[in-house]
């Protein structure tokens, strides 16, 4: 490739040249792209990885004489099939290694491993990973031959191979342990929670047996959000458990606009209420997205654009 | 507004809904009170609603419940006085119905108990915004109009310190300035409301108004009224010399008089109001102003001077300012000085039920939602027992 690009270099002189000399529009391309005077980090700009924007090609299979290197390259799918060769030496292998067990007087057992968390690779994955197309046929045959080297007692030697073929799934259900109720000198039991939303921080402290009233950094929530929609996310949590005028809250907050700051007393208040109450209804709370934390913050303006999204008006000439 | 979270979750719980205050809150009613709210309309009718229309009978027993009151008497006692949402309301229920609460209460016993001999006694009826201090005003008018007395009602003192197109030198004092337009307004709201004392009531002294008009000493003072609306011109010296020739005869004894302010803060601040070279005015220069200031003054008797403040009209105050000394700054609190602060909170509970009971019988919460138990917590909680705000809410439902 260099020695095409500096055969071109010599042979055109034209703007090539100037771009390998450093000439204007490589100038003004660099300029663009790099800034001067903005060195920091966060201020390069945002490029994908080469392997996003080039994907991954064959290579040629052959050589300069036309003799194909690999030796199954004939059959058509020589990644597949070379793949289910290797596979099924390691079963042969494993079995060798059971066999010279059993003849040493070993007993056999297998230990129940967990399957729960992992699964196979799907057939893209699989394609992806060989770089040639496969049938449905061909990809259930591999995974049967998996299984059955995984049902082996002594497939624990060429677990680094299997693992090669099997992902992870995130536990989905992760205990989260709610915290106990606290009490304070009258008997009135209080929980505590902290929420965020933007720039907002708040922190709420909801008690029992109260009338429904709520204050934030001391002042009433009607006076503090006069918005009629910050107090209706106020109310969602305590209408969403039905316990509407039975809690009394005092909430401190700071940063943020109006809206954020009721988004994140929202969640404080939320995560307050779990002590509260039963662990199906934390898990309600947690379906209907009480319970999250919001990631949507403001997103960065990007340069060459007027807005994070917005593009400067186009202009045909 | 009222959502429906739980329809997308099916919940098999149901939370114990039994809490002590609420169930003292409905406590308090008459044994009348069923629990199912739509029983026919005559049972919860007896838990908001009193048949007791004249304000003077109204009493602790009546507190939280309303009265209606005749439409032909809200034409003629309340021409000017009534807030703008609740004439619309008037409009469409087709009643005024008032809530009889502890403030409006607590000075009808003052006014009942006052001795008329000694100097005015002054009441400023202060409050967050939308608590219920105009309409404390109109039950007070109402009740001392059914009294026979004589009712100065300015209905927003604040209408006569800002957005006045014409502004004319006053013929009487060279400095002041008049406002014949929202003078002859008053004028006319004025003849309407107090029909048989401009009768009763005469002239002490002669009034020169032009070249060719006079007032004869001893003439009824609805010959006043009547060259302040002709002449318009002359409109807002006619309110002076009303005020005036009142202020003079009450103290003999023979009528009482009340002087309903709103909005009293105005007499005091800063005007919108700039005169043709680009000053601004400030309120003693005019002539509405300046006799209105004298007639709130202690130094006559044989009557009452029960005031409002207010923060939505006023000018150049913050909206958190509430308490007397913040809205009427030292001037104007010196000039009232003695007085009695009279406080109107947001509702109690159980004002809040008969409101919310009120709605539903009228049939104002259309809503399905409002009509459960959830809803009325729901607006209790949204609403903050703020009257305005429940009344704003409740309008769209």
């Amino acid at each position: 490739m260099a020695v095409v690009a500096a055969g071109r270099v010599l042979r055109l002189g034209g703007r090539w040249s100037a771009a390998a000399s450093g000439g204007p529009s490589a100038q003004r391309a660099i300029a663009y792209l790099f800034p001067s005077g903005l060195f920091d980090k966060r201020a390069r700009p945002m490029m994908k990885h080469p392997s996003e924007i080039f994907p991954e090609q064959r290579k040629i299979q052959w050589g300069e004489d036309g003799r194909p290197f690999h030796f199954l390259f004939y059959t058509g799918k020589q990644s597949y099939y070379s793949l289910m060769h290797e596979t099924y030496e390691k079963l042969l292998n494993v079995q060798k290694h059971q066999d010279q067990l059993v003849a040493q007087g070993f007993s056999l057992q297998k230990e129940k491993k967990n399957l729960v968390g992992s699964r196979w690779l799907t057939k893209t994955e699989l394609e992806g990973m060989l770089l040639e197309k496969l049938s449905d046929d061909d990809y259930s045959r591999f995974i049967r031959l998996l299984e059955k080297l995984m049902t082996l007692p002594c497939s624990d030697i060429e677990e680094n191979y299997i693992k090669k073929f099997s992902k992870e799934i995130a536990v989905q259900l992760q205990k989260v342990s709610t915290e106990p109720l606290k009490y304070d000198e009258q008997g009135v039991a209080f929980s505590t929670g902290e929420g965020v939303r933007k720039t907002s921080r708040a922190t709420a402290v909801v008690y029992d047996n109260g009338t429904g009233k709520i204050t934030v950094n001391g002042i009433d929530i009607l006076r503090y959000f006069p918005v009629l929609q910050d107090r209706e996310q106020l109310l969602f949590p305590f209408q969403f458990l039905d316990r509407v005028g039975k809690h009394d809250a005092i909430c401190t907050v700071s940063g943020g606009g109006r809206s954020s700051q009721a988004g994140a007393i929202r969640l404080a208040t939320a995560k307050a209420l779990r002590s509260f109450v039963t662990e199906t209804e934390v898990e309600f709370m947690r379906q209907a997205g009480l319970l999250t934390v919001d990631p949507r913050v403001r997103e960065r303006k990007k340069p060459g654009q007027e807005g994070a999204r917005r593009k400067f008006t186009w202009k045909k000439r | 507004m009222l959502r429906s979270v739980k329809g997308f979750i099916c919940r098999p719980l149901k939370l114990d809904h039994g809490y002590a205050l609420h169930m003292a809150a409905k406590d308090c009613f008459s044994s009348v009170v069923s629990q199912d709210v739509q029983t026919p309309a005559e049972k919860p009718r007896a838990i908001f609603y009193t048949n007791e229309s004249d304000p003077a009978q109204h009493s602790e027993q009546h507190e939280g419940r309303h009265y209606s009151i005749p439409l032909e008497e809200v034409k003629a006692v309340f021409p000017h006085g009534l807030p703008y949402r609740f004439q619309q309301q008037i409009k469409t229920f087709q009643e005024a119905c008032v809530m009889v609460r502890k403030p409006a209460l607590e000075l009808f016993t003052y006014l009942k108990n006052s001795n008329f001999a000694h100097p005015v006694v002054r009441y400023v009826i202060y409050g967050e915004r939308g608590t219920g201090k105009t309409m404390t005003l109109c039950h007070v008018v109402h009740f001392c109009a059914r009294q026979g007395w004589l009712v100065l009602h300015i209905p927003d003192a604040h209408l006569w310190v800002k957005n006045c197109k014409e502004l004319m030198q006053s013929s009487y004092n060279k400095e002041r300035l008049d406002q014949p337009l929202q003078a002859s307004f008053w004028l006319r709201n004025f003849r309407t409301t107090n029909e048989h004392f401009l009768k009763e009531i005469k002239t002490q002294q002669k009034y020169v108004w032009g070249k060719r008009d006079s007032t004869e000493q001893g003439r009824p003072l609805g010959e006043v009224v009547e060259q302040g609306l002709t002449r318009v011109k002359n409109a807002s010296d006619a309110v002076g010399v009303v005020l005036k020739e009142i202020k003079q005869q009450c103290c003999l004894g023979s009528f009482r008089v009340l002087v309903a302010v709103d909005g009293v803060n105005a007499l005091w601040g800063r005007t919108t109001l700039k005169k043709e070279d680009k000053s601004p005015v400030s309120p003693e220069e005019l002539t509405l102003v300046y006799n209105l200031r004298k007639m709130v003054m202690n130094n006559w008797s044989g009557g009452a001077v029960v005031t409002t403040l207010s923060q939505t009209g006023s000018l150049f105050k913050p909206s958190s300012a509430h308490l007397p000394h913040e809205l009427l700054g030292k001037e104007g609190f010196d000039a009232l000085d003695p007085f009695v602060p009279i406080l109107v909170p947001n509702y109690t509970e159980r004002e809040f039920e008969s409101c919310y009971h009120y709605y539903l019988h009228c049939r104002w919460l259309q809503h399905e939602k409002a009509r459960t138990e959830d809803g009325k917590e729901e607006l209790r909680f949204l609403s903050g027992c703020n009257p305005w705000q429940l009344e704003r809410l409740s309008a769209p439902l």
